[in-house]
């Protein structure tokens, strides 16, 4: 089974406070606020990192959830996030530079 | 042998919108007249423009309503376009041009995305607000269509000094944000007077059964602001500096919620 990477968009500008991610389109000034779950994908997203890996670390020891299942929920949001431009994903580890938006 | 050239007479006018003189040129006597009079109180006697466009006037045709406008940049040149007009702006040359038909709204939408992109680059942007100045201050009033701005507009006391019951214009200063007058105008078809204050306050428009404030926490205040920005262009850049522009503004100026019901009253809560 492949594995997937997902990578921050350069592309948006993106900024958290009192914890929640804010993030605004480049393409079309669409402004998307996350939610915990998607906050915690969006920050661990560095390209080089496999989804399950991600889901292993960071989501399962916070969440109290059954690995395949978290794995499968976080497919599924990294696609719709995908879909919004908002994250990369590829099957290969994603080359990313610097974000210029975020700040934390 | 036939004269192989007509003269045109370049007729002109300068628009002066938040502090940024924009003149216009047309041949069309009537369309100058007209322009006269929708910007009445906006017109200036500036003799060193900004920004000059010409505008090219088109046959009146029927332009679908819903065609979203697109403001895209290549080569360091905007263009703008929409059913109804197609623009184009380089900023290095502080030149464009307009082509539309004889009518009001083209460009004013024109002017409307001119000067997001101008303020976006300032630390400053255009709101989905009415805004007011009482007691030398002024106050912002934001929501979507049908939150309050024409009431709350329609409700304000003799002494206060109506900037736009529809879109607000923000610039960024030293000390703070200030607020000036637009001719961009809502329901109420009244232009704002060409003056400006210092921001005191934002108010996010909520009706409801009694006149009360609530702050809202940094995080719901940025977002409701983001979501009550004009800003229409493709451009990685300045949606960057018009997102981290509104966490700025949030840091300065307090934003609450303001809950009224509509009558007069309100306006004990401001200034």
């Amino acid at each position: 089974m492949s594995r997937l990477y997902v990578a921050r968009n350069p592309r948006v500008a993106a900024r958290s406070l009192d914890g929640e991610m804010m993030i605004m389109s480049a393409r079309d000034s669409t402004l998307f606020t996350l939610n915990k779950t998607a906050t915690i994908l969006w920050q661990a997203a560095d390209g080089a990192t496999p989804l399950d890996e991600i889901v292993h670390q960071h989501i399962c020891p916070r969440f109290e959830v059954e690995p395949a299942e978290a794995l499968q929920d976080a497919e599924t949001l990294a696609r719709e996030l995908a879909g919004h431009e908002i994250l990369q994903i590829s099957e290969e580890p994603i080359p990313t530079r610097n974000p210029v938006g975020e700040s934390r | 042998m036939p004269q192989l050239t007509t003269e045109v007479n370049r007729l002109s006018l300068v628009i002066e919108i938040g502090d940024m003189p924009v003149r216009v040129h047309t041949a069309d006597p009537q369309f100058l007249g007209m322009l006269q009079d929708r910007y009445a109180g906006f017109v200036s006697s500036s003799q060193q423009p900004e920004i000059e466009f010409d505008v090219d006037l088109t046959p009146a045709r029927i332009a679908d309503p819903n065609v979203p406008v697109r403001v895209t940049q290549r080569s360091r040149r905007w263009t703008f376009e929409r059913g109804d007009f197609r623009a184009e702006w380089e900023p290095a040359a502080r030149t464009g041009w307009i082509r539309q038909s004889a009518n009001p709204y083209s460009i004013d939408a024109v002017l409307r995305i001119l000067h997001t992109l101008v303020l976006a680059r300032q630390g400053g942007f255009l709101l989905h607000s009415a805004s007011a100045i009482r007691n030398g201050k002024a106050f912002l009033f934001a929501g979507v269509s049908e939150a309050g701005k024409t009431t709350i507009s329609r409700l304000a006391p003799p002494d206060a000094t109506l900037l736009t019951d529809e879109i607000s214009y923000v610039r960024k200063h030293e000390s703070g944000y200030t607020a000036y007058g637009t001719p961009f105008t809502g329901e109420l078809a009244k232009l704002g007077e060409n003056v400006s204050a210092p921001i005191a306050a934002l108010y996010l428009l909520a009706k409801g059964s009694e006149n009360r404030i609530d702050p809202l926490a940094p995080a719901e205040a940025t977002r409701s602001l983001l979501a009550n920005l004009l800003f229409f262009a493709e451009d990685e850049d300045l949606v960057q500096s018009i997102f981290h522009s509104a966490f700025d503004f949030v840091s300065r100026v307090p934003v609450s919620r303001l809950t009224f019901v509509p009558d007069a009253r309100v306006w004990e809560l401001i200034g």
